[in-house]
């Protein structure tokens, strides 16, 4: 047989594709449940991270339960919406226009006190950034934040992830004292920012922390018509 | 170890660790050194990808080698890896989460990783898969042990840690010490390179080129 021709070059890779293609569409399949499931955790753990509380990936689920008494979804107006707020997806939300825009909110429940934990959303360096912040229930000062990042540079942009970068925001305010939201600033270490509260960025991970304030800024923006409803 | 390996086999599997090392005597995989080598945590994962991955493809290579239309081999070469890079992933992401979150994007440069290409085409396409096995893991295991000392280096003269723990004493810092933020930076990497190849070129004079 001539291996050389274009007949057997075209059938080759033909059969080549499909088996390629159906043994990675059957390892997909069978891993996805799996993985969805991992997600799913992972989103709990976020979450809970974000009200100070550690988990892993076995318990999770029961602290997640026990602790988020109540999660719903809110317009721009601040009003309610039907639905799991769990499932709710922040980028498909924020391909919206703003005024069609839903946001979970999240209410956990820590030694008696109700607080919220809103979800955010944006870019960093190489790819999407996400987290959680939890506010106190004047929905003013923040409880606690944590951060994901698909694809930051190790070392660098990731460090956003880290309790280091994320407990600085605690105590911090989203509105100013004449009740204007004003956001939380991410700055160059060292340098103040005039009229609102601010946290210091990462050395070398320029792009990812005003990727984090751009996130907080836009993202928290949108739960204003919910923050300001007392 | 006797009969399992015979002489040849044992250079194919040890060359690369110095000698015929993929990063500092080929210079290839120099991109993804500087990439994951801030921590030594994700060097070591890396490593262990990268070798599992071009042992995998050179066996698979070396088993179709005698079926392979010539014009198109670049292709099924990048097919096979691809595949399976994906497939690492795929389990990464259902059995050990954590670790593929720590990789990211990293897992899938692995395909553009320049070592894996060329020992699919320089070794696979011409040897059994036994010796391609081998010389999977060789060139993974010789690339993998320059990553980890970047890696080393780099975190704990950069960030004062090693695997995330701090091995500078606090004490250290009150007098004064501070890490080195540029070690962090992707040109220290290249720097620590350098050296590397510097003091593996004294050792080795017959590597220095004229």
């Amino acid at each position: 047989m001539n291996r050389e021709g274009n007949v057997y070059t075209v059938v080759y890779a033909s059969v080549m594709v499909i088996l390629v293609a159906v043994l990675l569409a059957f390892t997909s399949q069978s891993l996805s449940k799996k993985q969805k499931e991992n997600e799913a955790v992972d989103k709990m753990m976020q979450i809970l991270r974000s009200v100070n509380v550690t988990s892993t990936a076995a318990d999770a689920k029961n602290i997640y339960d026990k602790l988020i008494k109540e999660s719903f979804i809110v317009n721009s107006k601040g009003e309610k919406v039907e639905g799991n707020a769990f499932d709710v997806d922040m980028a498909a939300q924020l391909a919206e226009p703003e005024d069609k825009r839903l946001y979970p909110v999240f209410e956990a429940d820590i030694d008696g006190s109700v607080k919220y934990v809103l979800a955010l959303r944006g870019s960093g360096l190489w790819g999407p950034i996400w987290g959680y912040i939890s506010l106190d229930d004047n929905k003013n000062t923040v409880y606690g934040a944590d951060f994901s990042h698909q694809g930051e540079t190790p070392g660098l942009g990731a460090e956003i992830s880290k309790p280091a970068f994320s407990d600085q925001f605690k105590g911090k305010s989203v509105f100013n004292k004449e009740g204007q939201f004003t956001s939380i600033a991410v700055t160059k270490p060292g340098l103040p920012v005039e009229g609102k509260d601010y946290v210091d960025g990462i050395s070398g991970g320029t792009i990812t922390s005003q990727g984090v304030g751009n996130m907080l800024y836009h993202t928290l923006e949108g739960y204003v018509g919910f923050l300001k409803e007392k | 170890m006797g009969k399992l390996f015979s002489n040849k086999q044992k250079s194919i599997l040890l060359g690369p660790l110095s000698k015929n090392n993929p990063v500092v005597v080929q210079m290839l995989g120099i991109c993804s050194a500087l990439a994951v080598t801030a921590k030594l945590e994700p060097a070591i994962v890396m490593a262990l990808s990268v070798t599992v991955v071009v042992a995998f493809a050179n066996v698979i290579i070396s088993l179709i080698r005698n079926t392979i239309p010539s014009r198109i081999r670049i292709i099924v070469q990048l097919v096979v890896v691809a595949a399976l890079v994906t497939i690492v992933s795929e389990f990464l992401k259902a059995y050990a989460y954590d670790v593929s979150k720590q990789l990211s994007v990293f897992v899938g440069l692995i395909i553009t990783n320049c070592i894996l290409m060329g020992r699919l085409e320089a070794f696979a396409l011409a040897n059994n898969p036994w010796d391609s096995f081998l010389d999977g893991v060789g060139n993974g295991l010789g690339y993998g042990i320059i990553l980890i000392i970047v890696g080393f280096f780099r975190e704990l003269l950069g960030s004062g840690t090693l695997l995330g723990f701090q091995v500078i004493p606090e004490k250290f810092y009150e007098w004064g010490y501070v890490n080195n933020g540029l070690m962090i930076l992707p040109p220290m990497a290249l720097i620590v390179v350098a050296i590397i190849i510097w003091v593996h070129r004294s050792y080795n004079a017959d590597l220095q080129e004229k």
